[in-house]
């Protein structure tokens, strides 16, 4: 037993400093005590980042020589047809190097990490595009690269997992809870609180602990900022309503940010009603869930009595999580955003309609942004202006949805 | 801030200090194998020796557990367990003259009310609460309601802790101070990290609370090593693991007896750091 009679004497336990990383009432950083330096150190490089213009040059020429920026903004009419008559434009994230807005928040943490002298980053992912964004972006960079992903989310997103061991990154299957994206984080935290000096965890959405959810829609916000300048040369002024689709939230966050000003501009997600409210199976969070805490951070979270979490579902991977992100319970509860849903056989039409009239396969997450300007250009009639942001191409659902609509040799639907 | 409350573990870890030796903390979740069987285990620690028993609820996305204790949890979860069941298992083990100290994952409380919880657990013989994914800046409910109480709080702090973080969250907790022995998640390992001698040093500098150390400890080798630095040494992956066991549940029990005894031992022959 050892004597410690030098030790001082407790101090008086002190206020303490003001809570970082605040949307109102939401966000924060709620996470075990080891991952506190590894979250000031990253807040301390993206902070400094922000104002150093070699890392924002150094950005800003990946984007356009590697992303492939700006993205175009591409009007649809023959699809806006069934949006009541309403323009309808797409911001196209579709066409980004692979294949969906990931990369903009990835190719700027992976430059992080770089800075932070780590030569290792970690990711989950749902849909898989994040974590392919992220291998990509570890190739580019010599970087080692580890990817969790529900059992589940390997087996309806195969192509993508051949993709991210293709680009040389380790894809681990993870089996337990239901399988899907918030046990994927659940794996890859345990992952970084062991592994924590040498490897940076590369989130892919604008959840978990602060600075998280503020750094992520800062590398995003760039959707919103090209969109709004285009569209101004297109149409002439700004869109009466931006939708998007909500899964964690950062492509929403991306094309909000920049219209958040904009008193006139209604910002509405879309989330994911799966099978429908009353089946209990859909990752509606704003209409059924209640403030708590997942993953670091306080926000609507799908979740019990007892504040177990309660397991979401949808027919796409990449919207299948419980919580999201809290910047958008702020806007929310504040009232500058709104939310709906839409369920599974809503989103399946608009994709077949976007595929049939304008040739262009979206992502399905993206596909419930576009049964959302189904449903919205239909109440607003024909006056209205929308932007969509298409954030993702469909390559990889083409056999859910193949599935679904029957398509393969010897099956009917 | 008082140092101890007549519900808290101070009373304990002096008594142990007086003896010259490191107390033995012993952590089993609430519900595993079954309720009644979870808290007949929690009897069986204190009957083996532990000092404290720390009570663990069961949480659908436990991160900072291992595999041993995520399929506990899981498998409790899947039984029906629920949280009023934590504060039938607080009293028993009280009733067996251990103070309990509760480990819960932050949402769980927040979802019942932070001074709800607290009333509730001060009334069903709870000494305070064992936070891991709480940090002190976030817990400003959780410092009032303990206040309010008389529950202890003990924050947890880890190899990366810099000096700084030592400083703010050893002089926020109460009973004493969680230093995790190394950096990653609880489950049993072979030896013990030359980081956990190096954690319980540098926390020694700002703090004159009790520490105690926890994750990986599973054998009476590592509790007395341990013991030489610590002021208490805390069991969980090793104890869960048998009573995950082959057998039937009193076999379990006996195994789980013996293990305790064995630690028990261990944290009696601790080495002065000055002898090792
Ligand atoms: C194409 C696409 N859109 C949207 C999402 C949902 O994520 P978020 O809500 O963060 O944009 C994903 C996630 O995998 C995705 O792949």
């Amino acid at each position: 037993m050892s004597q410690h009679p030098e030790a001082p004497a407790s101090p008086p336990a002190q206020a303490p400093a003001p809570r970082p990383g605040r949307f109102g009432p939401f966000g924060g950083r709620y996470v075990p005590e080891a991952l506190v330096p590894a979250l000031e150190q990253l807040d301390e490089a993206r902070l400094k980042a922000a104002v150093d213009p070699e890392f924002a040059a150094e950005l800003a020429r990946l984007h356009r020589s590697y992303t492939g920026r700006p993205s175009i903004l591409t009007e649809v009419p023959r699809f806006a047809a069934h949006c009541g008559g309403a323009r309808v434009f797409l911001k196209r994230e579709d066409l980004n190097h692979t294949g969906s807005h990931k990369i903009n928040n990835v190719l700027a943490q992976a430059l992080l990490t770089q800075r932070m002298g780590k030569r290792r980053v970690i990711a989950e992912t749902g849909a898989g595009q994040h974590g392919v964004a992220t291998a990509t972006a570890a190739a580019l960079m010599g970087l080692e690269c580890t990817v969790y992903m529900g059992k589940v989310d390997t087996e309806r997103q195969a192509l993508n997992v051949a993709r991210m061991k293709m680009l040389g990154a380790q894809v681990v299957a993870v089996e337990h809870g239901s399988a899907t994206l918030k046990d994927a984080i659940n794996e890859a935290l345990r992952d970084w609180v062991t592994n924590v000096d040498t490897t940076h965890y590369l989130i892919g959405t604008v959840t978990g602990p602060h600075p998280f959810p503020e750094m992520v829609r800062d590398f995003h916000k760039i959707i919103g900022e090209e969109a709004r300048s285009q569209i101004l040369v297109e149409a002439g002024r700004l869109p009466d309503a931006v939708i998007a689709c909500v899964g964690g939230g950062s492509n929403a966050m991306g094309i909000f940010h920049a219209f958040v000003p904009d008193a006139g501009v209604r910002l509405i997600g879309i989330e994911a009603g799966g099978e429908g409210l009353e089946s209990g199976r859909h990752a509606a969070r704003f209409a059924s869930a209640s403030p708590g805490v997942l993953h670091g951070a306080m926000s609507y979270l799908m979740q019990d009595e007892d504040g177990q979490t309660v397991e979401s579902h949808s027919i796409s991977a990449g919207l299948d999580y419980p919580s999201v992100g809290p910047e958008h319970s702020w806007l929310r509860d504040s009232g500058r955003a709104e939310y709906r849903y839409a369920v599974d056989g809503q989103v399946m039409e608009a994709f077949q309609l976007l595929c049939r009239t304008e040739g262009i396969i979206p992502a399905l997450e993206s596909a419930h942004a576009l049964a959302g300007a189904m449903e919205i250009g239909r109440e607003v009639g024909p006056d209205a202006l929308l932007l969509v942001n298409l954030s993702g191409r469909g390559d990889k659902d083409m056999h859910t949805a193949a599935t679904y609509f029957g398509l393969l040799d010897g099956e009917t639907s | 801030m008082t140092a101890t409350t007549s519900r808290g573990v101070g009373e304990v870890l002096a008594r142990c200090r007086a003896e010259g030796r490191a107390a033995l903390i012993g952590y089993l979740p609430v519900g595993y194998p079954s309720v009644e069987g979870s808290i007949e285990a929690m009897i069986a620690l204190v009957e083996g020796g532990c000092d404290i028993v720390e009570v663990g609820v069961p949480y659908s996305d436990p991160l900072m557990d291992g595999p041993v204790i995520q399929a506990a949890a899981a498998a409790a979860l899947a039984c029906g367990s629920r949280v009023d069941d934590v504060f039938r298992a607080t009293a028993a083990v009280r009733a067996h003259g251990a103070p309990p100290l509760v480990m819960s994952y932050w949402n769980l409380i927040l979802r019942r009310g932070v001074d709800r919880f607290a009333a509730d657990l001060a009334e069903h013989g709870g000494a305070g609460l064992i936070t891991p994914d709480l940090i002190p800046e976030e817990a400003e409910d959780w410092l009032a309601a303990s206040d309010t109480h008389g529950l202890d709080r003990c924050f947890l702090i880890a190899p990366s802790s810099t000096a700084e973080r030592l400083a703010v969250v050893t002089s926020a907790c109460r009973g004493f101070v969680y230093a995790a022995s190394t950096m990653g998640v609880t489950g049993a390992r072979t030896s013990v990290s030359g980081a956990a001698y190096d954690i319980v040093r540098r926390a020694r500098e700002v703090t004159a609370q009790p520490i105690c150390v926890g994750l990986g400890v599973s054998t009476r080798e590592q509790a007395a090593e341990l013991a030489g630095v610590a002021d208490g040494v805390i069991v969980g992956s090793a104890l869960v693991r048998v009573l995950a066991g082959d057998g039937e549940l009193s076999q379990r029990l006996e195994s789980l007896r013996e293990l305790v005894a064995q630690l028990a031992a261990g944290v009696r022959e601790g080495v002065r750091e000055g002898e090792r």
